[in-house]
């Protein structure tokens, strides 16, 4: 493998801060193993190895500010033999600070312990918001979020540290966040030539099919429509498969598995849209848990690199309550991206009756380097026969 | 339970599921959802916490009654009784 460089963690990163090592030189090193956590716009992400091998040196050092490609660390296959010394200096990192050559492998400052992540700081957006403004170190406080994560709480108890500033910053973290996606955005708005489809449909009986199915459970094992809304737009998109994957190169990559992406607001501005990896192999239940998860780690900052790059097709639902249609934005490389308003009660026909039924509008964006509207369609009449027979997802 | 005591284990709960939320500003009247922005999955969790922290089980029709800090007071009391 060798140099291991810093991954791009999004069309949206440009660069990303070292704050965590996971291994030691020494480790090894599988596929899908953690190797370290850096902090982003978006919160800590953990990021992945994608081979497996033995950590030879760990060339970045912590609290740097690293752009995309930056080496990280030398990671030898079995047999490999070390490469002549990363020339680091082909990417400047972008902190003054951390200018001068990469020295030789320092010794390791701390004991790694694997898969421990009591080293770094979990806090969550809004908290590195403040804890930036007022000059807080996060690493003198104890948080009280389940996980010992810092919340907005644990900052109002700690006394304002007076730290001089070497610069002030001329943007806020929130407003980085905002710039991040309105990049990402406007690049996807300029090269994917969107098209829309939608479709009011009735969710009434999956409404109904919910109630009944949550009744008298625990809180604990209670199912939510958009649990059920993904898992009809993973199935759809197993079926109709321009719709599931990457556009790269020129050329649209179908996926071999759904990844879905779920839309998660952050509050105080912002937006995540992590993926649920191999959510086609889930049933019911393990999405809305796998749902369940990924928002919390969404809220306390703590995502893992493949679930921000290997979405293959983003669900982006209003909720419960709020406007009735939504046209989103395709996050690139994806190539479509499923909207869905909130619930409202309309009049509908049912069999020659009006009656008062709880509609959704869905509003599919495509790209038409990759489909027509008649792909897009069947993704709709897909969606729409799994979400009428709720019991069958 | 005293209602100041549940008000408290409420605003304490609330905080865990939405740790943006400063328990200081949230007003009796907020909404948790118009007003204090939780989302569908952070009503759920809500509602999670309560139920493992009171025992009190919420079931969905319900929800409504701790939409507001001086709607789920009583609604809690009630239950708790």
């Amino acid at each position: 493998m060798g140099v291991f460089n810093m991954p791009s963690l999004g069309a949206d990163m440009e660069a990303a801060k070292l704050v965590e090592w996971l291994v030691a030189p020494g480790d090894k090193v599988n596929r899908g193993d953690i190797i370290a956590a850096v902090e982003t716009q978006k919160g800590v992400i953990e990021i992945e190895c994608f081979e497996e091998g033995t950590v030879q040196e760990l060339t970045a050092e912590l609290g740097t500010e690293l752009p995309v490609g930056a080496p990280l660390a030398v990671i030898l296959a079995q047999g490999e033999t070390p490469p002549t010394p990363p020339e680091v200096s082909e990417i400047a990192p972008i902190a003054p600070a951390a200018s001068k050559p990469s020295p030789a492998p320092a010794p390791v400052p701390f004991v790694a312990e694997k898969a421990s992540i009591s080293n770094v700081v979990r806090a969550s957006p809004a908290a590195r918001v403040l804890a930036r403004e007022r000059g807080i170190d996060l690493a003198g406080l104890s948080g009280s979020f389940p996980g010992g994560g810092i919340v907005l709480a644990d900052l109002e108890a700690a006394p304002s540290q007076e730290i001089p500033r070497k610069t002030v910053p001329a943007t806020s973290p929130m407003d980085e966040m905002r710039k991040a996606i309105a990049a990402a955005m406007t690049r996807s708005k300029q090269t994917i030539p969107h098209f829309y489809l939608s479709e009011s449909i009735d969710v009434q009986p999956a409404m109904d099919w919910l109630s009944d199915r949550n009744e008298g459970r625990p809180p604990t094992e209670r199912i939510l429509l958009g649990a059920l809304f993904v898992r009809a737009a993973v199935r759809a998109a197993q079926k109709v498969p321009t719709m599931n994957g990457h556009f790269i190169d020129s050329a649209f990559r179908p996926a071999k598995q759904v990844n879905a992406g779920v839309a998660v607001a952050l509050r105080g501005g912002g937006l995540i849209a992590p993926a649920l990896m191999d959510a086609g192999s889930m049933n019911l239940e393990q999405t809305m848990a796998a749902m369940r998860d990924l928002v919390s780690r969404a809220r306390a900052g703590r995502l893992r690199g493949s679930e921000m790059t290997e979405g293959t097709i983003t669900i982006s639902s209003l909720g419960d309550i709020g406007a009735e249609a939504m046209t989103g934005v395709i996050f690139p490389p994806q190539v479509a991206l499923v909207g869905l308003g909130a619930p409202h009660v309309r009049p509908w026909v049912v069999r020659d009756n009006v009656v008062p039924r709880g509609v959704v509008t869905l509003t599919m964006s495509a790209d038409h380097r990759v489909s027509d509207g008649r792909q897009v369609a069947r993704f709709i009449t897909e969606f729409e026969t799994l979400i009428a027979a709720p019991e069958t997802l | 339970m005293k209602p100041d005591a549940i008000r408290t284990a409420f605003l304490e709960e609330l905080v865990k599921v939405a740790p943006d939320i400063d328990p200081d500003t949230v007003g009796d009247s907020d909404h948790i959802q118009d007003d204090l922005e939780l989302d569908s999955m952070d009503v759920l969790n809500l509602v999670t916490a309560l139920h493992v922290r009171l025992g009190v089980d919420i079931p969905e029709p319900d929800y409504p009654q701790i939409a507001t800090v001086s709607l789920a007071v009583p609604y809690l009391e009630s239950k708790l009784g």
